[in-house]
């Protein structure tokens, strides 16, 4: 059976460039990047380059990027770090719809006594900046603000946000994860403190992440026990990966133009089922969201249940629905956004990268529509 | 993915007796689009006075509609009074079993065929009917619901109550309320099996007992103002405790101390019990 795979936000492939560059350092230069013999010796340049890779990226300087595990490890470093550095009395700033790598760690932090302000969005996702304008007005504040939502791909004003956090005194965190790689970033503009990027969100391999930590931010250290990364995250370094993950950031920086591409056929996608399908809406604001990402509400019917037939035409995609996050609401964002639950139930989200070809496109929205007519007859509401 | 049995997934693919029978003999709908599923079952009964037909419309996820339509399958043929003795069980049963946080599917079948057959003697046809006191606010679940299924399923968690019927699965407010439901419950079953009482604890049960009951009784009371505790030192009947969070910086933490954390440790524990703060 073909797959046809939209559900890139969840996780990409592995570019076959990136898992040829990684292979050597399996098979050939495996030594210890720390060891005093040119046998490890020889592997540290590798990183350098890499890091020099992830920096261009995002406009860092190379100095200014740690390697982490993964995208969750880049916010719990940020979140926790910064917080524990600043002190008691420290305000901790958020939103309602961020993921749940930064959600778990500011509540863990509130749990602890810290106060926290998570920032509400409106029906079309946008961050209430009145909100934010107001909660920045009692004391010093850390802030977690994602740049681009993962679930409806609706970007955040981080540039402004970050000049107002800023300008109030206080350091932001960005999770980034979804926007690396598939909108412009540049750190030397937007005055961010630090910013996660996760591997397997651009097509590196699960398993390797980053996180910028601009120069002068004051940030305690939670691994610690090895001297790797200047002292900021103690660990063998997990070459191979770094390697891979600086490739993927190269082959992104380079293919970002090729996101109008991808973003015409996301539109052909979601004009195309809008069309097909009966009572389906957008959920997000559709003028300012990241090129790859739809995500759309199937009136009257479950996503799960949706889920389940597009699966068994090979076609992978996910859903804000209870049922399948084994909670008994909707996810967080769709309720934060207020969508009815008539709707929020049967959310999907389409999610794209550069290997989606107009193909798939016409393969979905040729199947799509007797999925949901089915599930619509036997729903109760219609 | 979900675990789920082919029988499941047959079912969902190919749900039997899916639609609305014209003019039946009993209707019944529960659920709602905010609690995620939904389901509508009428049925019809024979000259013998058995339900010659079953049908069902459901809003749902696959268990969803695997339930709804193994219930159809299950009442076709029987009396009204053979019916009304299926429980949840039996439609998970019939399915060859349902993941522990789908139960709630089965239990969704097992409440429309209630509320169906009430309809048929009553002519009764509101929704779902909600009686006696409703306890998770958020999904319209109520005591007497909690306690069939706390009964019907033997359950002893709050955990595997909001998987079987939802409640608490929504703001967590009842999370306290349903555990009390549970204890009645246990304890009544308990009684009736007259099991004999436990011999008495070591000190390793005690602490045992003693943390779970901090984890369970009294952490998510302080939490909601942003404290917490822990537990330092345990020794006779004294429990030498430190409170963490808000609670640490807070004014009437010594109230908190006395009604709160040594009222759930004698209740819980033993009657005995004294609780110092380690200051």
């Amino acid at each position: 059976m073909k797959t046809v795979y939209f559900d890139n936000n969840a996780t990409t492939c592995v570019a076959p460039e990136v898992t040829e560059v990684m292979i050597p350092f399996f098979k050939e230069y495996w030594g210890n990047p720390s060891s005093m013999h040119y046998f490890g010796g020889q592997v540290r340049k590798h990183i350098e380059e890499a890091r020099g890779k992830v920096a261009s990226l995002i406009g860092a300087d190379p100095s200014e990027i740690v390697f982490t595990s993964c995208g969750s490890e880049s916010d719990n470093m940020a979140i926790n770090g910064a917080v524990e550095a600043s002190g008691a009395g420290t305000r901790i700033i958020t939103s309602r719809v961020e993921h749940p790598a930064v959600q778990g760690p500011c509540r863990h932090l509130r749990d602890q006594g810290f106060h926290l302000t998570e920032i509400g969005v409106d029906s079309a996702g946008i961050l209430d900046m009145a909100e934010l304008r107001e909660s920045l007005l009692e004391g010093p504040v850390f802030a977690s603000l994602m740049w681009a939502n993962n679930e409806t791909g609706v970007i955040f004003p981080i540039e402004e946000i970050s000049q107002m956090i800023k300008s109030a005194g206080g350091v932001i965190h960005t999770d980034a994860v979804q926007a690396a790689g598939k909108l412009p970033i540049d750190v030397s503009k937007v005055p961010v403190d630090m910013l996660s990027i996760s591997g397997h969100k651009l097509h590196a391999p699960k398993g390797i992440g980053a996180l910028y930590i601009r120069k002068g931010t004051k940030l305690n250290t939670f691994m610690l026990g090895g001297h790797q990364e200047n002292g900021r995250r103690a660990g063998t370094e997990n070459v191979p990966y770094i390697v891979g993950l600086g490739k993927a950031c190269e082959m992104a920086a380079a293919g970002l133009k090729d996101e109008n591409r991808i973003a015409t056929l996301r539109d052909k996608l979601e004009n195309g089922l809008l069309k097909a399908c009966p009572d389906t809406m957008v959920n997000g604001d559709r003028k300012n969201r990241l090129p790859n990402t739809s995500n759309i509400s199937f009136q009257y019917i479950e996503g799960e249940a949706i889920l389940y037939h597009l699966s068994d035409l090979g076609i992978c995609a996910s859903s804000g629905s209870a049922c399948t996050s084994g909670s008994l609401e909707p996810s967080h964002v769709i309720r934060a956004m207020g969508i009815p639950f008539t709707a929020a139930h049967g959310s999907i989200r389409f999610s794209l990268s550069r290997y989606n070809t107009e193909e798939d496109v016409d393969y979905v929205i040729e199947n799509m529509p007797p999925i949901v007519d089915r599930l619509r007859k036997l729903s109760p509401f219609v | 993915m979900w675990d789920y049995t082919d029988k499941v997934l047959d079912h969902f693919k190919n749900p039997r007796n899916v639609g609305a029978i014209e003019n039946p003999d009993g209707v019944g709908e529960v659920g709602s689009l905010a609690c995620g599923d939904a389901l509508k079952l009428t049925f019809k009964l024979g000259e013998d006075k058995r339900i010659a037909d079953a049908k069902f419309k459901t809003f749902g996820c696959a268990s969803a509609i695997a339930s709804s339509s193994a219930l159809t399958e299950i009442i076709k043929g029987m009396t009204l009074d053979e019916a009304s003795n299926v429980t949840n069980l039996d439609i998970a049963e019939f399915l060859g079993g349902l993941p522990e946080q789908k139960m709630h599917c089965s239990v969704m079948g097992r409440e429309a065929l209630e509320v169906a057959i009430k309809n048929h003697y009553t002519g009764d046809t509101s929704k779902k009917i909600l009686e006696g006191k409703v306890i998770c606010t958020c999904f319209g679940i109520t005591e007497e619901e909690i306690e069939h299924v706390v009964r019907e399923n033997n359950l002893t968690t709050v955990e595997e109550v909001t998987n079987y019927c939802k409640a608490g699965g929504g703001c967590g407010k009842c999370l306290p309320d349903i555990q009390a439901v549970i204890d009645r419950v246990q304890a009544e079953i308990n009684k009736q099996t007259d099991s004999p009482k436990p011999a008495k604890m070591t000190i390793i049960e005690r602490i045992r007992l003693i943390e779970e009951t901090m984890d369970r009784e009294i952490r998510p009371l302080l939490k909601q103002d942003g404290g917490d505790l822990e537990l330092i030192d345990v020794s006779g009947n004294k429990v030498v405790i430190s409170f963490r969070g808000m609670c640490a910086k807070c004014q009437i933490a010594e109230f908190t101390m006395k009604d709160v954390v040594e009222a759930k440790l004698r209740e819980f524990v033993s009657a005995d019990i004294v609780v110092e703060e380690d200051k």
